[in-house]
Parts: structure tokens; C-alpha cells; sequence
């Protein structure tokens, strides 16, 4: 099947429907929730959590032995937010540093799930295969209802976000601030930290413990490229989030046995790379570009001020001097002087150059235009 | 001397074991433009922090006109360090300084057209209007000091704290500052510096405490100003601390 093939089948199947619209929902609110976590400089907090679900997820299914989708993600939620809460006490409580914390507490927990998860294996119990399938995920097990959950859980995170907007802006730009503002920030902080542990939950069935991350972060780290206001960013990545869904669902879908959740992160990461060269704003060519624009005017304004200097000793300002007075400045080439004389700066004949009235004004007023240059920017 | 703006009775606080502020006593009249000097780690940004309630003292209390800060935070403006936020975060000056009007509108509701105008007016005063729209990881270090300022400003507070806002500013926007500091000054406003240039304390307040995990000394710049103070918070080498 190839991939336009995939989008005519997607209109018309329904399992292929199902899976479509769930990835492009997970993308859309992982994208939305991981703004937060990368403007909180918490990125790696994304992979704690995903990695601290695991033992969730093999305890519920040890405890009611039954695979019902949504108890083992009630198991994840609840031991991901076990590790959640672990990791902030370690910071506040000891000298641990953020990455020990999160580190100890993302192998601890992996560890003990892998544990879990081999111990369950050895059982002699049909019922336990596939459980294995949350270390990188199964989208092809999305069924209709949980995209239902999906849909509610990005509904209910939307509308807190926008009720929230406020608060939530000013507590990631200037915590200590909103702190003597009167704002609790522990309720907000919480607030936050919850919806991303659920939105990782949620994930977890399609993209696994080990890649989830990466379905926070990917997205809004292309998306800050693109923007400087944060209601942008957070669109924008939530929009990145879910295109990566629907193309690497689309892509493993006519690829046959490719695994859903790895092609979506390598969307993603497509996303992110995209961005970081080809942004206008903070992206790499362009900054390049810019660069290398730059200097080529600046060493004309200095060949220019240069002759400015020779010829300001004249008394008839286009009085032709040779080019070869110009050899002991370092910042003069031929191409330079053609520039210099496509602006009708100077005036070239033969051997010898002179400015034009226009180049005198200019080099004259060179200093000036560099301050206005500056505060007009904006 | 008029009424009393803020009194911190016995405050200690502490990071793990060690005492940053031991047992402070100390009183600020309503009206006056203080400076708070004293080494690195004597705990002036401390002793604003926990006069805010950022930081959580052992012991002590503190009063804004005679009541707990809970209930007085609308008298209170905050100017934190500049180098405590992440500038790159994607906002614009202006937007920074509608901040300064979340506290008075409580939880939810939004900012409107008022907090707007309040915005500009701070910003005009700071000299920075043109530069409302400006993504604020492109301004320069005086900018967005001028910017945290025109955020406090818009707070329209009585007592305003200040951590080192003249910290990495050129000359014009430090006697900017402290221009503005003086019209707060003369409009009945209490503001409280933590200040690092012991030359320039006589010059700008009227007001100094000398911090050095212990209060050292409080009072008017001319009395109190002197040599043996400078020696008790500085130790012996004060004069190299002066001349630096």
C-alpha cells in the first residue's frame, strides 16, 4: 500500500480511521503539554514519568489479571504520578540535584517494572502476552474508545488551559513573582505536572514507555523556532504534534511491519530538524544568511568611508583618485568596488574611482543610519 | 519619622544548617528609599525573599503596615534579580509587564484594555515604549532591568522591593532608575534596594541597613553611613570593598 493509497483508505476504514485520529489527537495534546515542560527547562521529567508507569502497568494486570486497557493505564497513571511526586520530594528534600533525582527514580522504576514484566511472563497464564507492547507501543490496539478517552482528556486539558492561560504563564516565566502575587503555585505547578503524567499515560499504549518522551519534547522544541509568543508555541506544537501522528501512522501503515510508535518519533524529530535549520527567526540558514549579509555591508560601509576619508580632503568631492590608493585598506576588492558602484556610490573609469554626491551623503551619514537601524527593529 | 511601612521581628532563616539571617530585627519608616548592603552571602536577597514569603523563615514575622504580608500583598511590588528568569522565554516586553497586573485581578480573570493602558504608561515612563513589542531575549541587560521596573511599577504599590536593579546597567539607565526610584520616593512610596556599590549609597538613599547575616545597623544615610559600620558588616578590608 503506499501512502496516498493510505489516505483514500483512511476516509473509508474504519480500524485505519480509529488509529489515525488517536495518534493525531495524542500528537495534538502531548505537543500542547510538552510546551510547558520544555519552557519549565523539566524535559527530561517526560521520560521519568513514562518510564516510572511501567511497574503500574504490570502491578494492575498482577492484581485484577485481566489486560482491560483502561486499568492498566489507571495503574500507570497512578505510579507515574508515585514517580512524579518521588522526584519533587527528592529535589526539595535532599542536595540531589533535577537530573540525579530524575535519573534514580526513571531506573529504579524501569528496573522494577522490567522485573514485574519478566516475572508475569513466566507465569503459566495465557492472558499475559502483550503486556510487553507498552515498551514501544501498539498503535494497531487502538480501539475507538480509547481514542474516546483521548478526545476527553485533551477536551478537559484544553479548556484548563485556556481558564489557567494566565496563571500558567506567568508561573513558568517568573515563578518566585507569582508567588508573591498571592498565586498558589503549588496548585498550579500540580496542576500542570498532572495533565502532562495523563497525557504520557495516554500515550503510552501507542508509542511505549521507552520513546513517550519524545512525543513531548519533539514537537515543542520545533515549535519554538517558529515563534516568540507563547500561545503560538503552544499551537503550533500541538499542530506539529499531531501531523507527526497522522504521517507516521500513515508511513508504518504502508510500510508493512513497521512499528507506529518509532515512525511517529521520527516524524517528529523530521519536525524538529526542519525547524531548527529552516525557521526564519532563530533557524540556522537564515542566521547564516543574515550573518554573511551583514558583513558584505558592513565592509562596503567601511571601503566607502574609507574613500569618504580621501576625499573629504578635496575640495571637489568627485575628484576621480586611483584604485590603487585604496591597496594598503584591507576590506577593498573588485567585487566590493562593482557593488559600491551599482549603488551610484562611486564612479569607475579605468584605473580611477571618485564618489558620487549620493556615495558622500551616504558615507557622511553612515554613523547616523547605524543608530536608526538599531531602534527600528522592532 | 512617620508611620512604620515594614517590621521584621526575630527573623532567622536557614539553608539546611547554616543560618543565612540570624535573629533580624528590623524597621522601615513609610517613606523612605533604602539601601540594603552588605558581602555576598550576608543574605540580602534572603531577607527580601522571606519579607515576601518566596522563602519559608524558621522563626520570626513579618508585618506590612502593621499586618501580615498575606493580607497587605496589594501594597507590595516585587523587582526580582534579572538573571533569576529564563529571557528567552517567548513573550514580549509588554506582555512582561502585564504581569505586574495579575495580582490585583486574581485568579482566571484575564487582563483587559485598563491593565493595558497601565502597561504603556509604565513603560513610557521607563523608556521603553518603543520597545513594547520587542521579544524580550532581544533586549539588552538596562532594557530588561527597565522592563522588571515598568512590571513593578504598573503593581501601584506603596512599598516596592528591589533585588539589585542596577546589577550589569550602563550609567544612564542606572541614574534612569534611580530617577524614577527618587519620584516614587517623593510620592510617598516606601522602596527598599538590595544595593552592591557602597560609593553611590550616600548619593541615591536616605535610608541604608547594613547586612551581614546579622543586622549590623539601620538607619538615615548621614548618621549612620560611617567608617566603623562599614568596618563591622565588611570586615577590616571595607576600603577594598569601596574601591573595587
Amino acid at each position: 500500500m503506499s501512502i496516498s493509497e493510505y489516505f483514500q483508505l483512511v476516509m473509508t476504514d474504519y480500524t485505519l480511521r480509529t488509529i489515525t485520529l488517536g495518534t493525531a489527537v495524542l500528537g495534538a495534546i502531548c505537543g500542547m503539554l510538552g510546551s510547558f515542560a520544555v519552557l519549565r527547562k523539566q524535559s527530561l521529567l517526560g521520560d521519568a514519568i513514562s518510564h516510572a508507569a511501567l511497574p503500574g502497568i504490570a502491578l494492575a494486570f498482577l492484581i485484577t489479571g485481566a489486560k482491560d486497557t483502561n486499568i492498566l493505564l489507571l495503574g500507570a497513571l497512578i505510579s507515574g504520578l508515585i514517580g512524579t511526586f518521588w522526584i519533587r520530594g527528592m529535589i526539595t528534600k535532599t542536595h540531589l540535584k533535577t537530573d540525579t533525582a530524575l535519573g534514580l527514580i526513571l531506573s529504579l522504576f524501569f528496573g522494577f517494572g522490567m522485573l514485574l514484566l519478566t516475572f508475569i511472563q513466566k507465569q503459566p497464564n495465557a492472558n499475559q502476552a502483550g503486556l510487553d507492547k507498552y515498551l514501544f507501543g501498539q498503535a494497531a490496539t487502538l480501539v475507538e474508545k480509547d481514542v474516546w478517552l483521548m478526545i476527553t482528556v485533551t477536551g478537559i486539558c484544553l479548556v484548563v488551559i485556556l481558564l489557567f492561560w494566565k496563571e500558567f504563564k506567568i508561573m513558568l516565566f517568573d515563578a518566585d513573582f507569582t508567588k508573591t502575587l498571592g498565586f498558589n503555585i503549588r496548585f498550579i505547578d500540580i496542576l500542570i505536572t498532572f495533565f502532562i503524567v495523563l497525557a504520557i499515560v495516554l500515550g503510552l499504549q501507542t508509542v511505549g514507555v521507552v520513546l513517550m518522551s519524545a512525543m513531548l519534547l519533539a514537537p515543542a522544541a520545533a515549535a519554538r523556532q517558529w515563534t516568540n509568543k507563547l500561545g503560538t508555541m503552544i499551537f503550533l506544537a500541538a499542530l506539529f504534534g499531531a501531523f507527526s501522528g497522522v504521517f507516521g501512522t500513515a508511513i508504518s501503515a504502508s510500510q508493512n511491519n513497521l512499528s507506529t510508535g518509532p515512525v511517529i518519533v521520527l516524524v517528529a524529530a523530521v519536525f524538529v530538524i526542519v525547524s531548527f535549520i529552516f525557521s526564519p527567526g532563530r533557524g540556522i540558514l537564515f542566521r547564516q544568511l543574515r550573518f554573511r549579509k551583514n558583513r558584505r555591508d558592513l565592509k562596503l560601509q567601511k571601503t566607502l568611508q574609507f574613500m569618504h576619508s580621501i576625499v573629504a580632503t578635496h575640495e571637489n568631492i568627485e575628484h576621480p583618485h586611483a584604485i590603487k590608493i585604496l591597496n594598503n585598506f584591507q576590506g577593498f576588492t573588485r567585487k566590493s568596488l562593482q557593488k559600491l558602484e551599482e549603488k551610484d556610490w562611486i564612479k569607475i573609469s579605468g584605473q580611477q574611482w571618485a564618489l558620487t554626491p549620493k556615495g558622500f551623503h551616504q558615507a557622511e551619514n553612515l554613523y547616523n543610519q547605524q543608530i536608526n537601524n538599531d531602534s527600528s527593529t522592532d | 519619622m512617620g508611620k512604620l511601612a515594614v517590621q521584621v521581628d526575630d527573623l532567622t532563616v536557614a539553608y539546611n544548617y547554616k543560618p543565612v539571617l540570624w535573629d533580624i530585627d528590623l524597621f522601615i519608616p513609610e517613606g523612605v528609599l533604602m539601601a540594603i548592603v552588605g558581602p555576598n552571602g550576608a543574605g540580602k536577597s534572603t531577607l527580601i525573599k522571606s519579607i515576601l514569603g518566596i522563602i519559608d523563615p524558621i522563626a520570626g514575622s513579618v508585618s506590612i503596615y502593621g499586618k501580615p504580608y498575606e493580607k497587605q500583598r496589594k501594597l507590595v511590588a516585587y523587582v526580582p534579580q534579572k538573571g533569576s528568569v529564563d529571557w528567552d522565554f517567548p513573550t514580549t516586553s509588554l506582555d512582561v509587564v502585564m504581569m505586574g497586573t495579575y495580582g490585583s485581578l486574581g485568579w482566571i480573570k484575564r487582563p483587559g484594555a485598563k491593565q493595558k493602558k497601565a502597561a504603556l504608561e509604565a513603560l513610557e515612563k521607563v523608556g521603553m515604549l518603543s520597545f513594547k513589542n520587542r521579544q524580550i531575549s532581544q533586549l539588552s541587560g538596562g532594557q530588561q532591568q527597565r522592563v522588571f521596573l515598568a512590571r513593578a511599577l504598573v503593581q501601584n504599590a506603596s512599598i516596592y522591593f528591589m533585588d539589585e536593579p542596577f546589577q550589569g546597567v550602563d550609567a544612564t539607565t542606572e541614574i534612569a532608575i534611580i530617577n524614577i526610584l527618587k519620584e516614587l520616593r517623593k510620592a510617598g512610596k516606601t522602596v527598599v534596594v538590595v544595593h552592591h556599590d557602597l560609593q553611590t549609597v550616600p548619593e541615591y538613599f536616605d535610608w541604608v541597613t547594613f547586612l551581614n547575616v546579622k543586622k549590623i545597623a539601620t538607619g538615615p544615610v548621614k548618621e549612620i553611613f560611617n567608617d566603623d559600620n562599614l568596618t563591622k558588616t565588611y570586615g577590616i578590608n571595607y576600603k577594598v570593598a569601596i574601591n573595587k
